[in-house]
């Protein structure tokens, strides 16, 4: 039996019996089974397969779940799937605004411009429904089938039991055929907050519970409607609690979303009618008119801020939901979990091809433990100062409200959710020395690698998915090689301005070790085989 | 010296979350004290009493 629990977006991967459900078949060993096929899931499959490892997802549904999921997808993330070829359509397809307006009751306290900064291929972020960003690396996936990637998506298949020894694991898997059981070397938990893995462990997920509902109406207006984000604190629409906001995805659609407090009945709260209550008096709110619009879909949740203590367990390794949950504001979930997709793909790589010890694979849980720890600082702080918990906090934060819209220093302290950036390791063990006298900053050892124009093109293109030598201006560097793992040359003669100014600093020439992940590791002013030589060994846990 | 009302913060929610730690564990009349005590202090290190005039305004 395999239970729907919910209905699908989109049906992408349909349920195929395979041979190895044939009964009396001893179960077949897999370098790395998935467990969930959400953008995590996905993500990390399609880089797998792109690398040459076989991957398989297991999902218990065939295709995206409809509803009102992650919607801002945000550079980083774009920038993870332009490697993996399939943020084309994600950006065609996407939302982007510029433009957002800050309420408070029926004032309007400032508005802002999100001027993109330039010499980055990708927006700062773009809002599209997830179902979309899951179909798009499913098409990708399909593409890369095509072309010999040993990527297997198998529908409906349900996890029912798992049995976990020193260096595998053993799954009891459901379909509609009945069961079977299949092995894996590495298992992959991508399966979300309610993870079926994280339970069948037993493992705790602890952490700070939110007493807050929040009702989400996505709407569809075909009237002309502003593209931009609306945010208000105490909203002054009846019985629309603490906040409100509405933004923009792709279709004509538009995301609504009520704080509407704890203390409330669901089923009531679910009506028709007082939903569209509260979306006539936001959406007439600035002109008093209410347009024509379709209720796409409602739901109420609630969140909670928290992680596991521990992102691996043996062979077993959570990503995404299942290691950490935040609050929606700031879109950290989503964008999180790619980030874990990223940093895990090329150490399982290595490990499948008997290239990486326990100290790489212990990397991906210290590293993505930190940026989860991040990512619920943010989200908590935006949280508390939009439900503020105690007298004093909402005193300041009536107190930043009242200012911002007099005085512009203010506003920055407006938190309703910050921007998920990619987090910096810094310090962290695998990173190598900051040779480069007056580096730039955003370009550190740690940090996620600023793209730049690099000719007609920019320069994340030419980083791929290995691990880079990248010489700036200067002599070219050679290929540097360390325990059967090579660190491929990038040379750039002549630097555009922005490149310059984002890896150079004020000096003429750098070379950069970059990992797979295009993570900086180490840097230098010069070429020094030696030195890159042992910063490669101690990316990869062998230093 | 002028009163500086653009934005002059170095990392504007480390420092409101900080603050409002400041006041974890007060009572409403603690807080008020407390709040008081911060204004003193502010003002003492600013130390230009024009400037202080026109903040009790922008304050307003």
């Amino acid at each position: 039996m395999v239970a729907v629990r919910y209905q699908t977006a989109f049906q992408l991967y349909p349920y195929e019996k395979v041979p190895e459900q044939t009964a009396q078949m001893a179960p077949v060993r897999h370098p790395v089974v998935i467990v969930g096929g959400g953008p995590v899931g996905l993500a990390l499959a399609l880089d797998l397969g792109k690398k040459g490892t076989p991957a398989l997802v297991l999902d218990d549904h065939d295709g995206a779940g409809l509803g009102s999921k992650a919607i801002c997808f945000a550079q980083r993330t774009l920038d993870i799937a332009h490697r993996l070829g399939a943020s084309s359509p994600m950006v065609e397809k996407g939302v982007v605004w510029n433009v957002g307006r800050v309420f408070h009751g029926e004032r309007q306290l400032f508005n802002f411009d999100l001027l993109p900064e330039e010499g980055h291929r990708n927006p700062a972020f773009i809002n599209l429904q997830q179902p979309y960003f899951e179909r798009f690396l499913v098409e990708e996936i399909r593409a890369a089938q095509a072309d010999g990637a040993l990527i297997e998506i198998r529908g409906r298949n349900q996890i029912a039991g798992l049995e976990q020894h020193a260096d595998y694991v053993t799954l009891q898997v459901d379909t509609p055929d009945g069961p079977y059981r299949i092995e894996a070397d590495y298992l992959i938990a991508c399966d979300g907050a309610r993870s079926t893995l994280r339970e069948m462990m037993g493992l705790s997920f602890d952490g700070r519970v939110f007493e807050d509902s929040f009702l989400i109406a996505d709407v569809r207006m075909t009237a002309d409607f502003p593209t931009e984000r609306w945010f208000w604190f105490e909203p002054p629409f009846k019985d629309s609690g603490q906040s409100a906001l509405l933004h923009k995805q792709p279709d004509d659609v538009w995301r609504i979303d009520f704080q509407l407090g704890w203390d409330i009945d669901r089923a009531k709260e679910m009506n028709e009618d007082r939903i569209r209550a509260r979306v006539d008096a936001m959406l007439s709110s600035q002109t008093g008119t209410v347009p024509d619009y379709e209720l796409v879909w409602t739901s109420i949740y609630t969140f909670q801020c928290r992680r596991m203590q521990s992102f691996r367990h043996g062979p077993v390794f959570f990503a995404g939901d299942s290691a950490h949950q935040v609050s929606p504001f700031g879109a950290r979930g989503a964008n999180s979990g790619i980030q874990d997709a990223d940093n895990l793909a090329w150490k399982l790589d290595l490990a499948v091809n008997g290239l990486a010890n326990d100290v790489l694979l212990d990397s991906y849980a210290t590293e993505r433990e930190y940026g989860a720890d991040e990512n619920i600082l943010h989200s908590s702080r935006a949280t508390d100062f939009m439900t503020p918990k105690s007298k004093i906090s909402r005193t300041f934060r009536d107190a930043v409200l009242h200012l911002a819209a007099k005085h512009s220093f203010a506003r920055p302290m407006v938190n309703s959710g910050r921007l998920s950036m990619p987090c910096a390791y810094d310090g962290f063990a695998l990173f190598g020395p900051d040779a480069l006298k007056g580096g730039p900053a955003g370009a550190r050892p740690g940090a996620p690698c600023p793209d730049a124009p690099d000719g007609n093109n920019f320069l994340l293109d030419q980083l791929g998915g290995g691990f880079i030598v990248l010489s700036i201006g200067g002599e070219a560097a050679p290929a540097v090689s360390a325990y059967s793992i090579t660190a491929a040359p990038v040379h750039i003669d002549t630097p555009s301005d922005i490149l310059r100014k984002r890896y150079l600093g004020d000096q003429e020439s750098a070379v950069y070790l970059i990992r797979p992940d295009q993570h900086v590791v180490a840097r230098w002013a010069s070429f020094d085989e030696a030195a890159v030589g042992t910063a490669l060994a101690k990316a990869i846990g062998k230093g | 010296m002028s009163v500086e009302l653009n934005p002059n913060l170095p990392d504007p929610d480390g420092f409101y979350d900080e603050l409002l730690q400041a006041h974890t564990g007060l009572s409403d009349t603690e807080s008020e004290a407390y709040n008081a005590r911060l204004v003193l202090i502010m003002a003492n290190h600013i130390g230009e009493r024009e400037t202080l005039t026109r903040l009790l305004d922008a304050a307003r």
